[in-house]
């Protein structure tokens, strides 16, 4: 398999081409035809990534290709080289994978729409700006391609920018994320200053020679970005917003892959964070708000798909969980699963629009399971990967979290982690309630939900076995296939032994929780024990408060949007047209003045213009004879 | 009477010379006006000649044929502007002329 390493050129060029080609033929002449090229250049790139995987399962050793340099300047070189070490490989096939089976899905989510060829041009342009970031070996590399994936983000959020809402929701992700990206990239600067390289291997050798402020600073500033990207407090809010999208945009960009960037990132440069115990602390407590307050939320909302949304942020959260307690394979694994059941999710939900003629709102649905049963049961499957129940994916990764948050010394953070497991089962169960059971909310008249063709079917079913399986590779917890397999990466990190007693307790209680988190969602929305209003009732000020998002946006708007809104008026009003328009027109003006003036003297008199060539050449010739030129003499 | 000398020459050049200028600024009518620079031009003429008796050298004599030749040329011209000028506006007046003024 050794035979790939000069091949991996392919992984990130075939989608490459597919994009370049969609986006400079798409609209005159490819048109519907775009899937054409698109699907199948995602599918070569995953077939590629499979050999490179089984060569790094294989060998232990990391393959390498090298491209070119991109910046040769004396001691400073940038090279662009390939790299796949076993971080790498996993990221590859979930990467590639979700985003063939999402491509598949597209043909027929997205048929028939106008904008059909620009959208395979930007998701083939995701998917390689998206492979080139997990393939890059140093920071600048990956800084540009985490610039990349972000730009995509918002192509495709904003891919319906007639709506006003997608256009505002693209720019908001894009904002959003720029201010995480801000810090990421002063975080490289200073890596580049105190270190004078951007190399990962040189960088991750010579990080011990950091002072621990130093190293504190780079990881912190680096997390920046990850917060921007991974979407965790305070900077999760564009994630929500950003459901304007198509559906399998969300399911691919901002569920499956792209927010799990920030993840990857940590876990790649996991030497700096190794390094700063704070900054690993910080990632911790940061990741169990994220996850503890968006599942708050999800609770509370009757949109599906941000239902889904705040579930992926909390899911995050926890991943963020486990690479501030070091248990890194841990958050690559839920990584790993979430990618199966997130994107499930999203194409279920997708399914379920798709049916209903894009209804959102799940108090206009119910009663669903009936008229499509595929739909219904690969979302339960998602669903309940998601609640963590045993034997599916979820449970695996996250109790893997639990434990792993628990044995580094963090108790108070796993006791929250296991409050946002009860709410992440109750807010999943409730979406499965809500919308496939009870009675039928739906305009019975007019609207005949159908399960999707096989273009949209192939991928949940695919997806729905992943999620169902997708945690054994992990199987038994710490000791597991995947746990082998990526032991080489984060090797010399700190490992905390974890006993068995602990690993089945942990199972034990959080299984009881999502059972717990089961049954209310079934008793508030099937049997019908509990009214959901009364309980909204009585918590009163904590139900607005999730409700209301915990206040986010409005607190955002408040202090920084207005303010920044009015300091950006008081430019447009003051400086620029007070005083550099004014300036502009003020030197146009002036010209306008002095011609006016000097236009008096043409007076169209050619006996005026004849005077006047006379007089001049006499004072002219005058002035020879008086300044004494011997011309004349 | 005296000998003919340069100054002769000059004085009738300047004379012709002023007679044209004078003529050129206070007549209205385009063809007595371009009369009064050929005028001109021909008191120039005189002065090259008289230099060219002078120094006893036939280079102010071409001068002044060049001149003659130019001088023809731009009566084509100035004739033809005369022409269209007359056909155009009905006028030979050149204060009627100011049409680019605005």
């Amino acid at each position: 398999m050794e035979w790939i390493a000069d091949w991996l050129f392919i992984i990130p060029l075939a989608p490459l081409v597919a994009a370049a080609v969609n986006f400079l033929l798409g609209r005159w002449w490819i048109r519907d035809r775009a899937h054409w090229i698109a699907v199948p250049a995602v599918g070569i790139s995953f077939l590629a990534s499979i050999p490179a995987f089984l060569a790094v399962a294989r060998q232990h050793g990391p393959l390498t290709q090298h491209l070119y340099t991109w910046i040769p300047a004396g001691d400073f070189q940038v090279p662009v080289t390939l790299y796949v070490d076993q971080l790498t490989a996993v990221m590859l096939l979930v990467v590639t994978g979700v985003s063939f089976l999402v491509h598949l899905y597209s043909v027929g989510y997205i048929d028939g729409d106008s904008g059909y060829h620009r959208f395979f041009a930007y998701l083939p342009l995701f998917v390689f700006s998206m492979v080139m970031l997990v393939l890059a070996s140093n920071f600048l590399v990956l800084f540009v391609f985490w610039e990349a994936v972000g730009l995509c983000s918002y192509l495709l959020i904003g891919f319906w920018f007639r709506r006003r809402s997608a256009a505002d929701a693209a720019k908001k992700a894009f904002i959003v994320n720029r201010i995480g990206d801000f810090g990421f990239g002063i975080g490289v600067m200073l890596l580049f200053v105190t270190l004078g390289t951007l190399n990962y291997a040189e960088v991750f050798e010579r990080v011990e020679t950091l002072s621990a402020g130093t190293v504190t600073a780079i990881a912190l500033l680096l997390f920046t970005g990850a917060v921007g990207k991974s979407a965790q407090v305070p900077l999760f809010v564009w994630l929500p917003d950003a459901m304007e999208g198509p559906t399998p945009v969300s399911a691919l960009i901002h569920a499956a892959t792209m927010v799990t960037a920030g993840i990857f990132m940590v876990a790649r440069t996991h030497p700096i964070f190794v390094a700063s115990p704070t900054a690993m602390l910080v990632v911790a407590i940061v990741g169990a708000i994220t996850a503890f307050i968006a599942a708050t939320i999800a609770v509370t909302q009757y949109d599906i798909k941000r239902v889904v949304a705040y579930s992926t942020v909390s899911q995050l959260g926890y991943m963020a969980i486990a690479l501030g307690a070091g248990a890194w394979i841990a958050a690559i694994f839920h990584l790993f699963t979430h990618a199966f059941f997130k994107a499930l999710l999203f194409l279920g939900s997708g399914s379920v629009m798709h049916g209903l003629h894009d209804e959102l709102d799940m108090r206009r649905m119910g009663g669903l399971k009936r008229y499509m049963p595929l739909t219904y049961w690969t979302f339960l499957i998602g669903a309940a990967a998601n609640a963590g129940i045993l034997p599916l994916a979820g449970f695996w990764s996250k109790d893997e979290i639990i434990v792993g948050a628990w044995v580094a010394g963090y108790p108070v953070i796993a006791l929250i982690a296991l409050a946002a497991a009860f709410f992440t089962s109750l807010y999943m169960f409730r979406a499965v309630f809500m919308t496939f059971h009870g009675e039928e909310r739906f305009d019975r008249a007019h609207l005949h939900p159908h399960d999707p063709p096989w273009t949209m079917s192939v991928p949940l079913v695919v997806l729905a076995a992943g999620a169902a399986l997708a945690g054994f590779v992990g199987v038994p917890p710490e000791q597991g296939w995947f746990h082998h397999l990526l032991e080489p990466v984060f090797e010399g990190t700190a490992h905390h032994e974890v006993s068995p007693v602990t690993t089945l307790a942990f199972g034990a209680i959080s299984t009881v929780i999502a059972l717990a988190g089961l049954y209310a969602a079934a008793a508030a929305y099937v049997l019908g024990a509990i009214s959901p209003a009364a309980v909204a009732e009585r918590l009163g000020p904590l139900y607005r408060l999730a409700y209301n998002k915990w206040y986010f946006d409005d607190i955002y708007q408040r202090l920084i949007v207005e303010p920044a809104r009015g300091f950006a008026t008081f430019l447009w009003r003051q400086i620029d047209v007070g005083i550099i328009d004014a300036a502009v027109n003020g030197a146009a003006s002036l010209v306008v003045w002095t011609s006016q003036l000097w236009r008096r003297a043409q007076t169209g008199l050619v006996a005026n213009y004849v005077l006047a060539i006379a007089l001049g050449t006499v004072i002219i010739v005058g002035a020879y004879l008086v300044a004494g030129s011997n011309l004349f003499r | 009477m005296s000998e003919l000398t340069t100054a002769h020459f000059l004085f009738l050049s300047a004379a012709l010379f002023i007679i044209g200028m004078v003529g050129v600024l206070t007549r209205r009518n385009v063809l007595i006006i371009f009369m009064c620079v050929e005028l001109m031009l021909n008191a120039v003429n005189v002065s090259f000649i008289g230099f060219a008796w002078e120094q006893n050298a036939l280079t102010g004599q071409i001068f002044a044929l060049f001149v003659i030749a130019v001088a023809a040329a731009e009566a084509v011209i100035g004739l033809g502007i005369v022409m269209a000028l007359s056909r155009r506006l009905d006028t030979v007046d050149i204060d009627e002329v100011r049409q680019l003024r605005e």
